[in-house]
């Protein structure tokens, strides 16, 4: 069945309530059941709940073959604890049918890849999922397809209970001896915890995972003890270089800096830049230098910042700390600045994931979002962005946030240069939908700034700001003027992955490549 | 191949921008900063044993890039070295709308390049008298020679102070408040004013010293010259902005335009517009406020 952005969704996929997407807010005012965690009573006194191992922890669990692990991905490319805890439940105790569903998974996760090729591993559900992984599952070796949520999707899923979590794995830079986790005061700091704090309420087992025990109590806790089954004590969690990056510079790549001016331009020309506005930005390149040209217009307006929220980095901070913004919502730290900074500025704040972007509560922060710069690796005529998907076909990406801030935000603005390498940006049909096009309001790209007709507001502002702009079938042609057009991929009918849409319904299904062969 | 329209002798130059030739990634799609012209270089940027290579990389550009309405013109090396004359050929070749001669210190200097061009021209079938020049005054001989300079060829559209060089021969280094080429760039304005010529102003090298670049483009918009030389696409903005016009200037001069078409329509050479006495003088001043109006983005009226 064709969904609303012309996607065929497979009709076996339909089934237990399952629907194709149907534009935004579709499934506002439906209500929700919410799912409960079977969980167990700890009654008697306890001194402490920390086990001898990993493997300890999971037998207390009640671990087995079958079972559904979480995880979250605050210590990004640096995380050692999914493949420890994957390594002990396969090799130590020998469990087999497993399901890792992950906020996000990366290139550290590499060893997965081979759990999946023995099978011991058959089920992945995640945001981003990179590296090897990515590979194998395209080449579609994991038994039943992987499910691709966005940020704000995932605890609506686990919420709603689609994703039920028999252990949530919380990897706590810093923990007691009964599981009050903290993000930072340890070796291996991330800041903020948001996306673990959904997974530690409604899995039925926690198990902390921690390389700083710190004296009781941990406070103000970002996982709380009363949500803890059993506390792991071990070398490392993590690679402190890979988790948060020194200061993230604001790039003086020329490009980025002329796009990014661009984006503030279009900011400063629509009726929501006022005093108190609200924004998230990304950490790419034009995105984030995207900071420097608005400070230049607030400061031109005499206008300030009423909230960020988002992944933060330093740049971000840096406004607080100057008193251009009014306070950050935080989920994830990008940098050190960042790491830093939460629980210890005034005004800058960890939230969950749930409250940060899940479409189906009754307050997610993005819900209330002015602007939000975002990237693409591609996006189509139809204003579709794909983040996920490579020109080849293969998984090597995150929607994250993405489809929730431009769903939630009133002016989404992607930013992206028209050309990477020889791969067209704007073309005429994504690989995969990840935000749908109906959630998207400009492109601005190096070679010219696109409004979709959507939204003929926006376009009525940038005219009379004289910003210029042009149809995005110009700047498709353009991109393929310079590069050429290639050639349709090649696929076979395997879904290897599901794309949910951030509501739950289906926007688009990954297949398997099809070996590309030499004439 | 892209073919560009006959150069204009006299256009909007408030920013040139130089590039390294030899660099694909500089030069592949330079236009979309929006600089009013980009000066390929085939001279410093380019080291001695890598000439060969920048004039391919230069010839393919200009024969597959479309730059649109940016002017495309290149930096030839010194008349001094053994590549100017195949310099001026791939220009020739590959339709250059103009070539700017460095280390010019004589009328005869742009004779000589002049003869090349015409001969290039010739060879490769292009319209004679299409290439236009500048010309790089470097040295004291060549702010001294100015005038001769300027007023050489029908083909120059304007002259340039190269400041590195000319600094160095003067036994100074770049000042805050630019007394170190003042009487340069006074002369060499002087010179370019009354050859009826354009004049631009040297590149601001240190990136990081915004002040500085700041003031610098504001004084040179005071002294009157045309724009200025870049380094870089951050400088753009500013230059842009500063020679800009007021709005009032706009207004200004699309009444005084207005005016005059009235007026010498109904046979009246002198008139008044908001109290003050206009004739004919007053008109190429304000067409080139409303051209200039027009490039900015804040003119789109049908008066120019």
């Amino acid at each position: 069945m064709k969904n609303y952005v012309g996607r065929e969704i497979p009709d076996y996929l339909l089934v237990n309530g399952k629907e194709v997407y149907q534009g935004k807010n579709y499934m506002d005012g439906k209500y929700l059941q919410k799912a409960s965690p079977k969980t167990r009573r700890y009654e008697k006194p306890q001194e402490s709940k920390i086990v001898a191992s990993l493997a300890d922890a999971l037998r207390h669990c009640g671990a087995k073959s079958g079972m559904t692990f979480s995880f979250h991905h605050h210590l990004r490319d640096g995380d050692f604890v999914v493949n420890m805890v994957m390594k002990a439940a396969i090799e130590e105790l020998g469990l087999e049918d497993l399901t890792i569903a992950a906020t996000s998974l990366g290139a550290a996760h590499d060893p997965i890849a081979d759990y999946i090729e023995q099978g011991k591993v058959v089920g992945i559900q995640t945001s981003g999922i990179r590296g090897r992984m990515g590979e194998v599952v395209s080449a579609g070796k994991l038994k039943t397809p992987a499910i691709i949520r966005s940020h704000g999707g995932r605890p609506r899923a686990i919420e709603g209970g689609e994703v039920h979590i028999d252990i949530a794995f919380v990897a706590a830079p810093t923990s007691d001896c009964v599981g009050n986790c903290r993000g930072i005061g340890g070796k291996s700091n991330c800041g903020s915890m948001g996306y673990a704090m959904t997974d530690a309420k409604y899995a039925d087992h926690v198990v902390v995972v921690t390389d700083c025990l710190v004296d009781f109590p941990n406070m103000p806790a970002s996982v709380e003890a009363i949500d803890v089954d059993a506390v792991v004590v071990v070398d490392s969690i993590g690679n402190p270089k890979k988790i948060a990056s020194a200061a993230a510079r604001i790039s003086q790549n020329p490009r980025d800096l002329m796009m990014a001016e661009n984006v503030a331009k279009v900011i400063a020309a629509t009726p929501y830049f006022k005093d108190g506005f609200s924004f998230q930005t990304g950490v790419g390149g034009p995105s984030l230098a995207a900071n420097l040209f608005l400070e230049q217009y607030m400061d031109e307006r005499g206008i300030k910042m009423g909230w960020a929220i988002g992944g933060i980095c330093g740049p971000m901070v840096e406004l607080l700390k100057k008193g251009k913004v009014g306070k950050v919502i935080d989920v994830q730290d990008f940098d050190l600045d960042a790491v830093n900074s939460i629980h210890q500025t005034p005004n800058h704040f960890e939230m969950s994931a749930s409250q940060y972007a899940n479409p189906a509560n009754k307050g997610a922060f993005v819900n209330k979002l002015d602007f939000v710069v975002l990237a693409a690796l591609e996006i189509d005529t139809g204003f579709n962005v794909n983040v996920l998907t490579g020109s080849d076909g293969v998984l090597r990406g995150a929607p994250g946030g993405h489809p929730d801030t431009a769903a939630g935000s009133k002016c989404c603005i992607i930013v992206t240069p028209l050309i990477r390498g020889r791969m067209a940006t704007v073309c005429e049909h994504v690989v995969t939908v990840t935000t749908p096009g109906d959630c998207v309001d400009v492109l601005v790209t190096d070679y010219g700034i696109a409004v979709n007709p959507l939204r003929q507001d926006l376009i009525e502002c940038l005219d009379n700001a004289g910003i210029h702009h042009v149809p995005i079938e110009t700047l498709k042609e353009k991109a393929y003027s310079l590069v050429g057009r290639p050639d349709d991929l090649q696929w076979e009918d395997k879904v290897v992955a599901v794309l949910e849409a951030r509501d739950g319904t289906i926007l688009d299904v990954v297949r398997k490549i099809h070996p590309y062969t030499l004439d | 191949m892209i073919p560009r329209p006959r150069p204009e002798r006299f256009r909007l130059r408030r920013t040139m921008m130089f590039m390294n030739a030899q660099k694909p990634g500089l030069i592949k799609d330079a236009y979309i900063y929006g600089c009013d012209s980009i000066m390929l270089d085939l001279e410093d940027a380019v080291a001695e044993n890598q000439k060969d290579a920048a004039r391919f990389s230069l010839y393919h550009a200009l024969k597959t890039i479309d730059y649109g309405d940016t002017e495309v013109i290149v930096r030839i090396n010194g008349l001094d070295t053994p590549h100017w004359q195949e310099d001026i050929r791939v220009c020739v070749a590959g339709g250059a709308d103009g070539i700017r001669i460095a280390k010019c210190e004589s009328a005869q200097d742009v004779r000589t390049v002049e003869a090349a061009v015409e001969a290039a021209e010739k060879e490769f079938g292009v319209e004679v008298g299409r290439t236009l020049l500048m010309a790089a005054l470097e040295s004291p001989k060549g702010i001294l020679n100015a005038y001769e300079i300027c007023s050489a060829s029908e083909r120059m559209f304007g002259v340039a102070i190269s400041g590195g060089d000319f600094r160095k021969c003067m036994q100074t280094t770049p000042q805050r408040d630019g007394i170190d080429m003042l009487a340069a760039r006074g002369q060499m304005l002087l010179a370019a004013r009354a050859a009826g010529i354009q004049c631009f102003d040297t590149v601001f090298t240190n990136l990081d010293d915004n002040e500085g670049f700041e003031a610098e483009v504001l004084q040179n918009k005071a002294m009157g010259f045309d724009g200025k030389s870049l380094i870089n696409p951050k400088q753009i903005r500013f230059v842009h902005q500063v020679f800009a016009p007021t709005a009032k200037e706009i207004v200004q001069a699309e009444r005084i335009l207005r005016a005059y078409r009235e007026q010498s329509a109904a046979g009246v050479g002198v008139f008044t517009v908001d109290g003050k006495m206009i004739d004919i003088a007053f008109i190429p001043g304000a067409e080139r406020t409303l051209r200039l109006a027009r490039a900015c983005g804040m003119y789109e009226g049908d008066l120019v």
